[in-house]
């Protein structure tokens, strides 16, 4: 090939989730141009979840530790804010609404610092990535991983929801948080906010695949690769291989955290529905679909398996959770790459003739 | 152990015993080794040679007995930190990571700066690239560098891992069966790659196979039941009628 030709072949070869993350942003930076309101809510929703999927792609995908228990981050930030924001529409000596009806006379110790905005802004991350550092810590010190690890997040999970059920007088029970009106100062009911909190959704998402991305490539991703396909060979080659997946860990549950708090804004709610088993494990299941060492896989996969999720239990509501069965089925016994390793399927075949 | 010692040895084990669930694995076992020596651990199946490798780096703990490496305690240091110190060790099965570039695997194992706050940056620092080409250099495998580890032979991976081992700048090598699985040419060509590394480091080989410790030419502690058998030159250990009772005379003459 001649020198002529080589910036041409330079931005051609440019790896394809590069082009794929590219072609994402023009279309969410289109995307409110061209869906209608509702539409966009679910967008911006599906975008808050992905951070979520962003986070397991770190730690399962790259660090081989499983949690089913991402809820619990997740819960976390999405509390965070929203007790902040139950309790910036109050007046003085108010109490919230489902408070005052269990009959509570004085706001409980505990809600009092989300009075403070900046304590909920960086509660938001701060609060889940605590947890994780002083959990993660604890398990992965003791040496404590695979099947274990995940059976133990799981059990966490469901400890979390039922405690946020059972407390009802202060937490809003079953029913969660809900009917906001402010956030900082912004109304949140002005016609112009839902599109203001989607960009700020969609630049976090960018920043946040930019950042793993990052990561991945650094001396501290090849390091946690190295820890998920032989930690004895890591730790013998004088590293302690558990600072590398708590922090995996933490970051992760900031990223949760994150896509909780954002997924309050734009539901209007938070409840223990999202915060238990059950969507602790979908968050699995959309980056099995996307591939779990994928980011921009997990990416996709967490819109599409939203949209389809929409779509699929608008019009038939019994299937979807047969719907999302049967997907996990394929991933794992199909495409155990999912959809990125779709790709690298389909390159591998189109290069075997050439190479013989 | 002599209480006398003009300077401390490198490594001193000192009475290891190891047990396990009352079995004893090791025995009341002691051994020193000078800076830049090579020596060579043989002993029939299930002798605890493994064991000693294992209680040297801390992946077994010694109920009795302990290890000085340069005249410090590190019978209970945790693993890395023992490895910090500058003691490294190949496992008898390969033990790289597969998914990792061949380049890659080097890296991990020639960075000095193995805290994790240290561990956010995209370059690869020169004089640790110098490092790894040399060490790469050295075990044959620089043309293929940015293949995948999985993508190698076996006897391929030996080396990976041998020179992954000499990255480190470890002053000790404990080389565990480096040429299981190697064909007679691949075994002298590591015989010869062993010779070359003593002297700026010391190194520490188990193997049973004779030819491979007859290449070597270096002193040879015999280990038998988990004790101490003999030690001696290669050819004082052949003649020995005793080494060759346990050991010689069972597997091959």
């Amino acid at each position: 090939m001649s020198e002529g030709a080589a910036p041409m072949k330079s931005l051609l070869s440019l790896p394809l989730t590069a082009w794929l993350a590219c072609l994402m942003l023009f279309a969410g930076v289109a995307a409110p141009f061209l869906l209608g309101s509702y539409e966009l809510n679910l967008l911006a929703r599906f975008l808050a979840f992905a951070l979520a999927a962003l986070g397991i792609v770190l730690t399962w995908g790259h660090g081989g530790i499983l949690s089913l228990g991402q809820g619990v981050f997740f819960g976390l930030g999405g509390y965070a804010l929203a007790m902040h924001m139950k309790l910036a529409t109050l007046g003085e000596g108010e109490l919230p609404d489902f408070m005052m009806w269990s009959g509570l006379d004085s706001l409980p110790w505990w809600w009092q610092p989300f009075e403070n905005p900046a304590f909920a802004l960086f509660g938001v991350v701060l609060l889940p990535a605590l947890l994780a550092v002083l959990f993660g810590w604890a398990m992965f010190h003791r040496r404590i991983s695979g099947t274990y690890f995940a059976l133990i997040t799981q059990a966490l999970a469901l400890a979390f929801a039922t405690l946020l059920v059972s407390q009802q007088e202060t937490t809003g029970g079953f029913n969660g948080l809900t009917d906001f009106q402010t956030l900082f100062g912004l109304d949140l009911l002005a016609p112009g906010t839902a599109r203001l909190l989607y960009w700020i959704t969609l630049a976090l998402v960018a920043a946040a695949v930019i950042g793993t991305s990052l990561l991945l490539r650094s001396r501290f991703g090849i390091l946690l690769r190295a820890t998920r396909d032989g930690e004895n060979r890591v730790r013998f080659l004088g590293y302690n291989p558990t600072p590398y997946k708590v922090i995996a860990f933490a970051l992760a549950a900031a990223l949760t955290g994150l896509g909780g708090a954002l997924f309050t804004l734009h539901a209007g709610v938070i409840s223990p529905a999202m915060v238990g088993v059950i969507p602790s494990i979908e968050m699995i299941i959309w980056v099995a679909v996307g591939g779990r060492t994928s980011l921009i896989g997990a990416l996709v996969a967490t819109l599409v398996v939203n949209f389809a999720r929409d779509g699929i239990s608008s019009a038939f509501p019994d299937l979807w959770l047969y719907t999302l069965g049967g997907l996990f089925i394929l991933a794992v016994t199909l495409l155990p790459k999912g959809l990125a390793g779709l790709g690298e399927t389909a390159a591998a075949f189109r290069r075997k003739p050439a190479a013989v | 152990m002599t209480p006398a010692a003009p300077f401390t040895p490198l490594l001193a084990v000192d009475g290891i015993t190891v047990e396990f669930d009352g079995f004893k694995a090791i025995n009341g076992f002691s051994l020193t080794l000078d800076r830049g020596e090579l020596r060579v651990l043989i002993g029939p199946n299930g002798a605890g040679k493994s064991t000693l490798c294992d209680t040297i780096i801390g992946r077994v703990r010694a109920t009795q007995g302990r290890v000085l490496f340069k005249g410090e305690c590190i019978t209970h240091l945790p693993e890395h930190a023992i490895v910090r110190r500058g003691i490294c060790r190949k496992f008898q099965a390969p033990g790289l990571i597969p998914t990792l570039s061949v380049f890659e695997n080097m890296a991990i194992a020639a960075r000095k700066q193995r805290d994790w706050w240290r561990s956010f940056q995209l370059k690869v620092r020169p004089e640790e690239r110098e490092q790894i080409e040399q060490a790469l250099e050295a075990v044959g495998l620089l043309a293929r560098r940015h293949e995948t580890a999985s993508a190698l032979s076996h006897g391929e991976k030996q080396w990976l891992e041998i020179g992954m081992v000499i990255a480190t700048g470890a002053e000790l090598l404990l080389l565990d069966e480096p040429t299981a699985g190697m064909g007679p040419a691949e075994t002298s060509r590591t015989a010869e790659l062993i010779r070359g590394l003593v002297g700026e480091r010391a190194v520490m080989v188990i193997d049973h196979d004779m030819s491979f410790v007859e290449q070597l030419g270096a002193k040879v502690t015999v280990m038998h039941q988990g004790q101490f058998l003999k030690q001696g030159s290669v050819e004082a250990i052949r003649a020995d009628e005793q080494v060759a009772a346990v050991y010689l005379g069972r597997s091959r003459a």
